[in-house]
């Protein structure tokens, strides 16, 4: 966050500086971009950030690796699950834990449902942005649908927190597979509904086609992952690449498209979409119907509270776990997963205390956002929107 | 925990020390993943090699992360997080600082994307980046005194 001026030559007033945001509808948040502008023509763009920035990863070096979940939820609040699991793999890597099967599937079919309910919500106000007011509306009666599923399962609608060290934080609610199943048979009609609004209009492919191309050399020095990428043609996908939780199990592709521009990043989302509904339709037969949630790790994941009223051990572990929490070796990971926006990665230090000696989140988001003077430059003002709708930012994980 | 044994005989690691002894100072193994610590003074040619060379091809730059070791000196340590998209090989890099000469030849000229992550860490933990194009604060305001994620900077800020 500073003061940015861009040198103009004086008396020549050929150019303009304009500001963009931070109090803007389409900058998705507290984003500033200042603008240099020769008429309508964009001749700098410059992405100002850090209006959001609370210190999460400092305020991480101060909690429990068990309290330290709570503040991922709270980077990239569209997907919160996606951030539980990226953090939680990373401690469990660290601890050497193995997670039971039963609780990776979960894992898998929540972070997908994450991912379409995210995806909804970029093709809902991106369609705002680009003046379809409808679309928003139906994109928000299918995600609330997903929310729903959310607050049944872990209690929470947006700030879930269900994925633990070891596990997950409690046996998902009766009927909760019976709701996914009735919300995964109905959501592929619905995208052809949102299809048939959006991908043949000429409206919506005239404000998108051909704008903010990026070539796939530019993209990968500028470190731009998920869809922003692979529009350009590079396959890179973490969940295929380096799978974690169980991915390899999963059969899926990875779409896509080599145009490198804002209607590329459109037709993959919603491709995504589609390939989530295709793991979570594999999920769903293969978790057990039973079985346990948490692996046993005592003095780490906290035991069944049955066990508690009987075993004295069990109470005793319970009170360290809540009252100094547990100490991993001393060391370092860095694991990546794919999150609706990319490449999320959490770098998480050790040095044998309770406390996380330091915590990293390496944001999706961030690394797009840098790429955003090379989707706008040399373009027109109004395309600015559709640049900055379609690499899909979060400002909460941008500033942390 | 015992470390597989391919780690051991790891292709990219020999691949460097073969081209500079020097260039390796330490090669570290935690859980699978594999850190080969860079004296600061070969950081810059080392990532040119491994960027460069077509059986390498480290091209992204996932991330550069800062930790402060303070009161132990050389308190602050980089990590480079690299990645190869065409081999699907992940490495990390490993440099060191002095508190009292926190200066680090920037990778920007290799990655461009290290900008805003170089900057980061200016910001954060008041490491300078030699050749950095704009080595200016990112995340709090201009004005801001001290850096944030410093061991010696309270949690709660000073009053």
């Amino acid at each position: 966050m500073s003061t940015t001026t861009i040198s103009t030559p004086i008396g020549e007033a050929k150019t303009m500086v304009l500001n963009m945001g931070p109090q803007h509808p389409s900058t998705h948040g507290v984003l500033r971009v200042v603008l240099e502008l020769d008429g309508e023509r964009v001749i700098k763009a410059v992405p100002e950030i850090g209006y959001l920035h609370t210190g999460i990863e400092k305020s991480c070096e101060a909690k429990t690796y068990s309290q330290a979940i709570t503040l991922t939820d709270r980077l990239d609040y569209l997907a919160p699950l996606s951030n539980n699991l990226g953090y939680c793999l990373a401690v469990e890597k660290l601890l050497g834990l193995e997670v039971p099967k039963r609780a990776q599937y979960i894992r898998v079919l929540l972070t997908e449902m994450t991912r379409i309910a995210s995806h909804l919500v970029w093709i809902g106000t991106h369609a705002i942005d680009m003046g379809a007011m409808s679309v928003f509306l139906y994109c928000f009666r299918e995600r609330e649908d997903v929310m729903k599923i959310f607050e049944l399962v872990s209690g929470q609608r947006m700030m879930t927190s269900y994925f633990r060290i070891g596990g997950l934080a409690l046996e998902p609610a009766t009927g909760w597979i019976e709701r996914i199943q009735r919300f995964i048979a109905l959501m592929p009609s619905r995208l052809d509904e949102y299809e048939s609004l959006l991908t043949k209009n000429r409206i919506w492919q005239g404000r998108l086609r051909g704008i903010g191309i990026i070539s796939a050399e530019d993209a990968i020095a500028m470190g731009l992952s998920g869809p922003s990428l692979r529009s350009t043609g590079v396959d890179y996908d973490v969940r295929k690449y380096f799978p974690y939780s169980s991915y390899e199990e999963f059969d899926f592709d990875v779409p896509t498209r080599t145009e490198g521009d804002c209607y590329a990043r459109y037709l993959l989302r919603v491709a995504e979409i589609r390939e989530s509904i295709k793991i979570v339709k594999q999920a769903i037969p293969k978790i057990p119907t039973s079985g346990a949630i948490r692996t046993d790790a005592p003095g780490i994941v906290p035991p069944v509270r049955e066990r508690m009223k009987t075993e004295m051990e069990s109470l005793i572990y319970h009170f360290k776990i809540f009252t100094e929490g547990f100490s991993p070796p001393p060391g370092e990971v860095y694991q990546r997963i794919e999150s609706p926006r990319g490449e999320l990665g959490f770098f998480v230090a050790s040095d044998g205390s309770p406390k996380p000696y330091r915590v990293k989140v390496r944001a999706p988001s961030f690394a797009n956002l840098q790429g955003l003077s090379k989707l706008c430059e040399g373009r027109m003002l109004a395309d600015v929107v559709a640049c900055i709708g379609t690499i899909d930012i979060v400002l909460g994980e941008v500033d942390r | 925990m015992a470390e597989p044994e391919e780690l051991k005989k790891d292709p990219v690691t020999e691949r460097l020390r073969a081209w500079d002894a020097q260039a390796v100072a330490d090669v570290l193994d935690f859980r699978g993943e594999r850190t080969i610590v860079v004296p600061r003074s070969h950081l810059l040619r080392a990532v040119e090699f491994l960027r460069g060379e077509t059986d390498l091809t480290f091209n992204f730059l996932s991330d550069i992360t800062g930790v402060d070791r303070f009161p132990v000196e050389p308190r602050f340590e980089l990590n480079y997080h690299l990645l190869s998209i065409p081999n699907r090989k992940v490495l990390r890099l490993r440099v060191f600082a002095h508190g009292n000469d926190a200066i680090v030849p920037s990778v920007t000229s290799i990655w461009c994307t290290a900008n805003w992550h170089e900057r980061e860490i200016f910001d954060l933990f008041g490491v300078r980046f030699e050749g950095h194009p704009n080595m200016r604060r990112i995340l709090m305001p201009d004005d801001w005194d001290g850096f944030p994620l410093r061991k010696d900077y309270p949690v709660e800020g000073y009053r």
